[in-house]
């Protein structure tokens, strides 16, 4: 049995994995599907303290790995399918079978939103995309979209329209309510390679073997439209990732909801930090101070249980 | 070991191979196929056996990206008597990648 399990392994799960590493807790970190999290899908960190020059984001989650290794943390490659909170230890079962801990940390973070269209999935991966850093490359000199109206979905358009011939931004909004920061929408709303389309819901992603285009309709007239397009990328949110908590740990809006201004959850020895219990920043360096939370708080159940 | 595919030696190494092969699409500027890098590495010490993984770089293998119609990475596509017997993109989990394996040598 463990003194400590962690479940992920973004900004939030290796700094919980850190902390009970050098606390001497020797805690087992397990990746989940996307070892590293979200930040190894960016390029460059500029606001992370400590690095004034940015530092890219898969090197910045692959130093928390070392840091945490060289204390003593486990980690390992692998999915958890189920956890049973309801006694202690707690049970965490994994793809290759079943681990038992004193102490639980929840950080499995978020997930790409998706659109829930036909169409979605015959083309993942077929002209359908989630990063446009990954896949940029493949649409030199085509037409592509952006769906979505914040920030990602802006950083997603200024990125892809160095290599595209255009980027429409398709968004539910009305102009002048997007939720984009000012920087993000002016730097966007600049380039000549990209243009708005505003009040349109993304009804189908249409195509052959590969995407073609998109049904659009929209939201003001109700007017219905098919627009030809090469690729389409996705850049409506993120949910968190607690469909296995559902049940067992009290959620707000899919969130993990946590106690005041602690990360211990409902069920006493289990604690949550990170994206997937924090609707309101999602920042790395938040993830990591909630990390370091849930880390102590741990730390001191098992201290205050043991006594 | 796991394999290292290019343009040059992709017709012998996987569509003329006898035996199943595993190729990862994946490029050095993709955060997510760094992601795939130490699940390929413990794919190969468990199933290394009965199939054979490796990576492509679709920078240096562009040609053979584009005759795959690859356009996202990571892909991960099964190969068979030089045929797509499986595809999946985007990061995966082991068990994913076994299953399909699973699936190929059953078959």
């Amino acid at each position: 049995m463990r003194k400590v399990i962690i479940i992920g392994t973004g900004p939030a799960g290796y700094t919980a994995a850190i902390y009970t590493a050098r606390a001497g807790l020797k805690p087992l970190v397990l990746t989940g599907e996307r070892m590293g999290g979200w930040l190894t899908t960016t390029t460059e960190v500029e606001n992370f303290p400590g690095f004034p020059e940015g530092v890219e984001g898969p090197e910045l989650m692959e130093r928390m790995l070392k840091q945490a290794e060289k204390f003593g943390a486990e980690v390992k490659i692998g999915s958890v399918t189920a956890v049973d909170l309801s006694s202690r230890p707690f049970k965490v079962t994994t793809d290759e079978g079943e681990e038992e801990a004193e102490t639980l940390i929840v950080a499995t973070g978020s997930s790409a939103r998706r659109l829930g269209v036909p169409g979605e999935d015959e083309f993942w991966g077929k002209g359908l995309s989630v990063c446009a850093t990954c896949d940029a490359a493949f649409f030199r000199d085509r037409e592509v979209a952006v769906v979505g109206g914040g920030d990602s979905a802006m950083e997603e358009a200024t990125f892809l329209a160095r290599f595209v011939k255009s980027v429409k931004v398709l968004t539910r909004k009305s102009e002048g309510e997007l939720r984009a920061s000012k920087p993000m929408l002016e730097r966007a709303q600049a380039d000549e390679k990209i243009g708005f389309v505003y009040n349109v819901d993304v009804q189908e992603v249409l195509g052959e073997k590969v995407v073609t285009g998109v049904k659009i309709k929209n939201n003001k007239t109700n007017e219905e439209s098919e627009m030809s397009l090469e690729g389409l990328f996705l850049a409506i949110g993120h949910i968190p990732n607690t469909k296995m908590f559902e049940g067992k740990l009290e959620l707000a809006k899919g969130y993990i909801v946590t106690e005041g201004d602690s990360t211990a959850t409902k069920v006493s020895g289990v604690f949550s930090c990170g994206d997937v219990m924090d609707w309101k920043f999602r920042q790395a360096i938040t993830a990591a101070g909630t990390g370091c939370m849930a880390a102590l708080e741990a730390q001191r159940f098992l201290e205050s249980s043991e006594a | 070991m796991t394999y290292v595919f290019t343009a040059q030696n992709f017709e012998k190494e996987v569509l003329k191979s006898k035996r199943l092969v595993l190729v990862d699409f994946w490029a050095p500027w993709c955060g997510p196929c760094k992601m795939m890098g130490p699940v390929i590495d413990e794919l190969v010490e468990e199933m290394g056996d009965k199939v054979k993984i490796g990576k492509l770089n679709v920078d240096e293998g562009a040609a053979v990206a584009s005759q795959f119609g690859i356009m996202s990475i990571p892909t991960m596509i099964l190969f068979h008597d030089g045929a797509a017997v499986g595809q999946v993109s985007g990061v995966q989990t082991k068990a994913n990648l076994a299953g399909m394996i699973k699936k190929a040598v059953k078959a």
